[in-house]
């Protein structure tokens, strides 16, 4: 479960991204956060992932409670959480199996799991045939799809993608958007950060607006027809 | 509570193999990483090799325990004999042993049997002696005094510029030593936190998807100290090799000269375990104080 309450962020340089931000989601939602360009988007991210600490306010992420939060739990956190970039942020000397290999080393898994896990999700985003390939010699949907597959590696509660077909074509972008569906409906909390209006539209599902680091709307509908401020 | 990660023999096996990779990667850096800790330690090994053969000369010197009492040149032998009960009543002279001057001519001589030049030697330019045994070496200061105010002793050699020239040297050779090794530490821990600084800089993008991961910080950083540890490691082996040859080679050479005859030379077989222990734990501490100093700098998890 995700909770921000009163929410205030002020980055040294004087920009408020977040002013009194109040966003609670339940467990196996599926939330689109959408907004223009500084609405506060990214520090929403931030804040989640326990990359910047909120200037006021409480905010609570799957049991942490990021306010007080020592530096040594911050990767606990992140072991609830799978977090998906629009870059896919993939090891590009590395085969997809070895991406997968290096996430789960990253937090002490053991070679046996490792092998399991990785086999049931490159099946889940349908790369299992796909394993020996370089990045480079995957498509971007494809790219995208092995850095869903590693974002659900250690079994997170809460999937959080920032922009995430923000570098694919429309096609490809259903199709990421529809295998998060997918993942959402296995039982994940999925939020996923975007400003695209079409995508979002496709799909029925909670839209949170931000502008000016407050929530504008929030409700189930049409981003820019019936959710708005 | 705090969580914590248990490392098992796969993490470390993994922690060891990225070390290693990483320090091939940066192959030119590690090379210099290497060679300068190598220097530290071949400087210091050296030094203290130096230091330790000055002592063992020292001991020599102690346990032989005698002095030499020159008798004065215009007395007669039988003169210089009959000093014998003198020299007996001094404090601290156990025993006394008298050598004419054509004894001694004789036994400097046989030093030199195979040069002519020393065969026709007049005795007259030898002075009759007697050596003394001390019963305490300490005291030898003021026994040696105490001979040269005898009647008919002109000067006495108790070793004692030569122990205290032993002394000079490794008093000498330790102020180096630690000088160069506090200096070449620095320079060695400067290197090798830059070359772990770029090993961090090549995996800046792994590291940022290890900690989006969850990747606590200690995992992070294991395989930069274990690539510093290896790089210890790697240079006091050849540091210990290198010295192993360099003092076998100066050792041979002074072995085998008369000039260098008074020095004690320790075998390397007594002393090869304490160097390779200490380049060993030099190396370590080198090596592992480098990367923890790159960490502290440009690794914030």
């Amino acid at each position: 479960m995700i909770r921000l309450k009163n929410v205030y962020k002020e980055y040294r340089n004087g920009t408020h991204a977040l002013n009194g931000l109040n966003l609670e989601i339940q467990d196996g939602e599926f939330v689109f956060l959408v907004g223009p360009s500084g609405s506060g988007k990214s520090t929403v991210i931030k804040v989640l992932t326990g990359e910047v600490i909120p200037t006021e306010g409480q905010v609570m992420v799957n049991g942490f409670s990021l306010v007080n939060i020592a530096e040594w739990q911050i990767p606990y956190l992140r072991r609830t959480l799978g977090i998906i970039f629009q870059d896919f942020r993939l090891i590009e000397k590395k085969t997809v199996y070895d991406n997968m290999v290096f996430a789960m080393r990253a937090v002490g898994a053991p070679p046996r799991e490792i092998k399991k896990r990785i086999s049931y999700v490159l099946k889940l985003v349908g790369l299992e045939n796909k394993q020996s390939r370089l990045p480079d010699e995957l498509s971007g949907g494809e790219q995208q799809r092995v850095a869903i597959a590693r974002a659900l590696l250690n079994n997170p509660s809460t999937i959080i993608a920032d922009e995430p077909t923000g570098n694919l074509d429309p096609a490809r972008s259903l199709e990421i958007m529809t295998l998060l569906k997918r993942i959402n409906e296995l039982g994940t909390t999925v939020l996923v950060v975007t400003h695209e209006k079409d995508l979002v539209n496709r799909f029925s599902e909670r839209v949170v607006m931000l502008e000016k680091g407050r929530v504008i709307g929030d409700g189930v509908g049409k981003y820019g027809v019936n959710v708005h401020a | 509570m705090r969580k914590v990660h248990n490392v098992n023999s796969h993490d470390i096996r993994y922690f060891f193999v990225e070390g290693l990779s990483s320090m091939f990667t940066h192959g030119f850096m590690s090379f210099a990483a290497i060679g300068i800790t190598v220097a530290c330690l071949l400087i210091m090994g050296t030094f203290s090799l130096v230091a330790v053969n000055a002592n063992a000369t020292l001991a020599k010197l102690e346990q032989e325990n005698q002095v030499l009492a020159f008798v004065d040149e215009s007395l007669t032998e039988q003169q210089a004999r009959n000093l014998e009960r003198k020299l007996l009543q001094v404090d601290n002279v156990a025993s006394v042993e008298f050598i004419s001057r054509e004894e001694a001519k004789d036994a400097y001589v046989a030093q030199y049997e195979d040069d002519p030049l020393f065969q026709t030697l007049d005795p007259a330019i030898f002075r009759h002696r007697f050596v003394v045994n001390l019963v305490d070496l300490s005291l030898m200061r003021e026994t040696k005094a105490a001979l040269e105010r005898v009647d008919g002793i002109a000067d006495v050699n108790a070793y004692e510029e030569l122990s205290d020239g032993f002394i000079t040297l490794r008093n000498i050779a330790a102020v180096i030593s630690m000088a160069l090794i506090a200096v070449l530490f620095l320079v060695s821990v400067f290197i090798i936190a830059n070359t772990i600084k770029l090993t961090f800089f090549d995996r800046r993008e792994e590291i940022a998807i290890m900690k989006m991961v969850g990747a606590t910080d200690s995992f992070i950083r294991w395989p930069f100290v274990c690539e510093g540890f290896l790089m210890g490691v790697l240079a006091a082996l050849i540091a210990f090799l290198l010295q192993w040859g360099l003092y076998s080679a100066i050792t041979s050479g002074v072995s085998g000269n008369d000039i260098f005859a008074i020095i004690q030379i320790v075998p390397f077989s007594q002393i090869w375990g304490a160097v390779a222990l200490t380049f060993l734990g030099a190396g370590v501490v080198i090596g592992v104080g480098g990367s923890l100093s790159a960490i502290r700098q440009y690794l914030k998890v």
